[in-house]
């Protein structure tokens, strides 16, 4: 690294932000973090653009709509390593349990039929992204170079995953790592 | 009945004709990931995760159902086997929709942890998520198609132990169903005698006692081995300890 820190991002695609919230639950590993990486974009850092050359950068939620899609290849043109961060990013998880249901009725079940206003609607107005028919793990969409599982993942399990990006630390093959859920 | 001599991952092991690969490797404390296996049932080599590799054969077989030879020379871990069982797995999971996250079954699943032991971190195939009903009728528990393996230990456990008969499967392949009386909603059902074998056997969270939720199923495995142990002993005229009188199936309130 040269005395240069390595360029780390988080991005939040389908997701509940579990993730990023047991992320922060790092605590004071967050300072030995902050010591070798630099925080380029992320949902708790200000940055509207992803940015270019980021070494690492962990992905939480599944890819749900045309934004995610977007992001999503933009991570992977701009990114060295990306990992999928948690379930949703792993397996689509609760992002993906609408999967059985056709995306207009999905729409008219929660909008039209639901209780209060219903909300303004056109093809062409693009403030709500359009929904994608399914929606799908991040690797069925972009490579991805890791995999960290969990719902969400606990401190010490993205620990363990950091350390082994980050640190080039041997990643341990302990199946309590590894589970689903 | 005669002693066999065969080698399993290099050592030499025993067993006895007519058994498996799977009961003698097990005998010699080697392991071998199963899923389907039941001890106390019949055997029904269906979900493939006992994949082993036997000297002379092409392609891997089941430990489960295969019967020991003499000098047999058998694999129980090489990377063809994980592998292959991992790809098992990833079919698994692809094939119903597993949404560990949300499941009653959560942290104390065998599907779960069986692709946490065979190093499964994500599913290459596209996710098929089909449309399945879940049958809430009967009036203790419920059956969710969606987490269902077919891995037919409730209909083995229920026509081999309580003799109920109930379960069967219906239709083939991908298409295939568990079913209740021959396809009647569980609650409805003439024979179930609602002993919940089935529902404590059940690997996956497919079946579960009726309000548990998230995380919340703890399945009692335990108890098959020890009401046919009693049996057993009741041919032979000895007397049950107090462990075999404890109930079979122990219901939360």
């Amino acid at each position: 690294m040269s005395g240069q820190k390595l360029r780390l991002a988080t991005a939040w695609l389908g997701g509940c932000s579990g993730c990023h919230m047991s992320f922060l639950d790092l605590d004071e590993r967050l300072v030995e973090l902050a010591e070798v990486a630099e925080l380029v974009y992320s949902p708790i850092a200000d940055v509207k653009e992803f940015p270019e050359a980021v070494d690492i950068t962990l992905v939480e939620g599944a890819v749900a709509n045309v934004d995610h899609l977007e992001l999503a290849q933009q991570i992977r043109e701009r990114s060295r390593i990306v990992a999928s961060f948690g379930d949703c990013a792993v397996t689509g998880n609760v992002t993906s349990l609408r999967n059985r249901i056709p995306v207009p009725d999905l729409l008219n079940q929660v909008y039209q039929g639901g209780p209060g206003a219903i909300p303004r609607q056109s093809p062409d107005d693009p403030i709500m992204p359009a929904l994608l028919p399914t929606v799908l793990p991040l690797h069925q969409v972009i490579e991805v170079d890791a995999f960290v599982p969990g719902c969400p993942p606990d401190p010490d399990r993205i620990w363990a995953a950091v350390r082994a990006l980050i640190f080039g630390e041997a990643a341990p093959h302990d199946p309590h790592l590894r589970t689903f859920g | 009945m005669s002693t066999i001599l065969l080698t399993i991952d290099d050592r030499k092991v025993h067993g006895e004709s007519g058994e498996t690969i799977l009961s003698v490797a097990r005998q010699h404390g080697i392991p071998i990931p199963t899923l389907c296996q039941l001890q106390g049932a019949s055997t029904f080599g269906g979900c493939r995760l006992c994949l082993v590799e036997v000297e002379g054969i092409a392609h891997p077989v089941s430990a489960c159902n295969t019967p020991i030879k003499a000098g047999q020379r058998v694999t129980t871990q090489s990377p063809a086997l994980r592998a292959d069982r991992q790809m098992v797995l990833e079919l698994l999971f692809a094939e119903r929709n597993h949404y560990c996250a949300v499941c009653v079954q959560n942290g104390d699943c065998e599907l779960q942890s069986a692709a946490a032991q065979a190093g499964m971190d994500h599913v290459r195939c596209p996710y098929l998520s089909p449309s399945l009903p879940v049958d809430a009728s009967h009036a203790q528990y419920v059956l969710d198609h969606n987490r269902c393996i077919l891995c037919m230990r409730c209909v083995r456990v229920c026509a081999e132990v309580e003799g109920a008969h109930t379960w069967q499967m219906a239709g083939r392949g991908i298409e295939a169903r568990l079913v209740a009386d021959n396809g009647v909603p569980w609650g409805e059902s003439t024979t179930c005698t609602s002993c919940g074998k089935c529902v404590h056997l059940c690997p996956t969270g497919a079946l579960y006692r009726k309000g548990a939720s998230v995380a919340e199923m703890q399945k009692k495995r335990g108890f098959l081995l020890r009401i046919l142990e009693g049996r057993e002993l009741g041919r032979t005229g000895e007397e049950p300890t107090d462990d075999f009188l404890v109930p079979t199936v122990e219901i939360r309130s």
